[in-house]
C-alpha cells in the first residue's frame, strides 16, 4: 500500500537523479519481526489444532484403563492454571517496566514471570510421574496417548519459553533495553500469552470435559 | 548524499519509536487479569460442583466461557486489534482460525462416522470364527 506510492515517488521520471531508483521511506512492512513471529504462532497454533483434533477423535477411547475422572486431579489443574495466569500478568508488568526503560524492575518482573513458568512446569512434571507411577502411561490407551502428546507439546513450549527468558534477562542485564532487546522481549510476549490462550483450551477441553461423565 | 543519509538517519529514528509495539497499560492488563480469573473460575466451579445434571450441557457451557476468555486473552494480553501490522495480524489470525475450523469439524465428522461405520454389526458377529 506504501509501498506503491514510494515507488511512484522513487521511480518518477521528474524526480532527481540521486532518488530515482533510491526509494527513501520504508517500503517493507515496519516491524517484519513482529508480524513473521505472528505468523510463526499462528503455524503453532495449527500444530495445537492437530492435537486437539486427535485428542477430540480419541479422548475417549480408554481401552478399558483409567479415565479422566479416574485420572485428573482439578484442584492441582487449577492451581497449575493460576500459576499460569499469574506468569502472564507479571510478564506484562515486565512490558510496561520496559516502555518506561526501568531496566531494573524488567529484570525484577521478567525473573517472577520465569518462578511462575517454572512452577508450572514443575507442578506439571509432578503430574506426570504421578499417572506413569500409577500405570497411566502413554502407550496404555490412545486417551492416554493423546493426553501425554498434547499437555506434553504445552510443557515443551513453556520449558522453551522459560529458557528464552533465563536467556533475555541476561541480554537485558548486559546491554540494557537496547532496540534489540526490545524486540526479542515483544516477541517472547507474544509467544508467553500464546502459550497462555492454548493452555485455556487444554484446561476446558482435556481436563474439565475429560472429567465429565 | 548528504540527503540520504539524513534520510536514513530519520529511517533509523522511525524505527526506533515503532519498535515500541502496541502500548500496554497496567490498566489493559488488570481488566484483561480480572476477567480471566472469572471465565476460569466458573468453568472450574461448574464441573467441581457439577451444577447441571446433564454433561453435554455443562461441555457446552464451558466452551463458551473458553472461547470468551481466549477472546479476553488476544483483546488485552497480545493488543491484537485490526489496526496492528496494518490489518496483516488479523488476517493471519482469521486465516489460522478457518484452518482449525476446518482441522477440527473435519477430523470430528471424518472420525465419527468411520466410528460408526466400523462398529460390528449383528450379521457380522455371527460370520466371525
Amino acid at each position: 500500500m506504501s509501498d506503491t506510492a514510494a515507488t511512484l515517488h522513487a521511480g518518477d521520471v521528474h524526480a532527481p537523479d540521486n532518488q530515482r531508483f533510491y526509494v527513501p521511506g520504508d517500503h517493507h512492512p515496519q516491524n517484519g519481526t513482529l508480524l513473521g513471529f505472528w505468523l510463526y504462532l499462528m503455524s503453532d497454533c495449527l500444530i495445537f489444532a492437530c492435537l486437539f483434533a486427535v485428542h477430540a477423535v480419541v479422548g475417549r477411547s480408554y481401552a478399558a484403563g483409567p479415565s479422566g475422572a479416574d485420572l485428573f486431579d482439578l484442584p492441582l489443574v487449577a492451581i497449575n492454571t493460576s500459576m499460569l495466569l499469574l506468569s502472564s500478568i507479571t510478564y506484562g508488568m515486565a512490558m510496561i517496566a520496559m516502555q518506561k526503560k526501568q531496566v531494573r524492575q524488567v529484570l525484577v518482573w521478567l525473573a517472577i514471570t520465569g518462578l511462575f513458568g517454572a512452577a508450572f512446569i514443575g507442578l506439571e512434571l509432578y503430574e506426570f510421574a504421578h499417572l506413569i507411577h500409577e500405570g497411566a502411561v502413554p502407550q496404555r490407551s490412545a486417551f492416554l496417548s493423546s493426553f501425554f502428546t498434547l499437555v506434553g507439546t504445552h510443557g515443551l513450549h513453556v520449558t522453551f519459553g522459560l529458557i528464552w527468558l533465563v536467556t533475555l534477562m541476561v541480554q537485558v542485564s548486559r546491554h540494557g533495553l537496547i532496540t534489540e532487546n526490545r524486540r526479542r522481549l515483544m516477541c517472547l510476549s507474544m509467544f508467553w500469552h500464546f502459550l497462555d490462550v492454548v493452555w485455556i483450551g487444554v484446561f476446558t477441553f482435556v481436563y474439565l470435559m475429560g472429567v465429565l461423565p | 548524499m548528504s540527503a540520504h543519509q539524513d534520510n536514513h538517519d530519520h529511517h533509523g529514528h522511525d524505527d526506533h519509536h515503532e519498535d515500541d509495539g502496541p502500548h500496554s497499560t497496567v490498566k489493559g492488563y488488570a481488566i484483561g487479569f480480572v476477567l480471566s480469573v472469572i471465565l476460569t473460575v466458573i468453568p472450574f466451579y461448574l464441573v467441581m460442583a457439577k451444577v447441571f445434571d446433564s454433561s453435554s450441557t455443562t461441555a457446552l457451557v464451558i466452551l463458551g466461557f473458553a472461547a470468551v476468555q481466549i477472546v479476553v486473552h488476544m483483546v488485552y494480553f497480545l493488543h491484537m486489534n485490526t489496526k496492528v501490522e496494518g490489518g496483516w495480524s488479523m488476517l493471519a489470525l482469521i486465516f489460522t482460525l478457518v484452518l482449525v475450523v476446518i482441522t477440527l469439524a473435519g477430523s470430528l465428522w471424518v472420525m465419527y462416522h468411520l466410528n460408526h461405520n466400523m462398529m460390528p454389526m449383528i450379521h457380522d458377529m455371527k460370520n466371525m470364527p
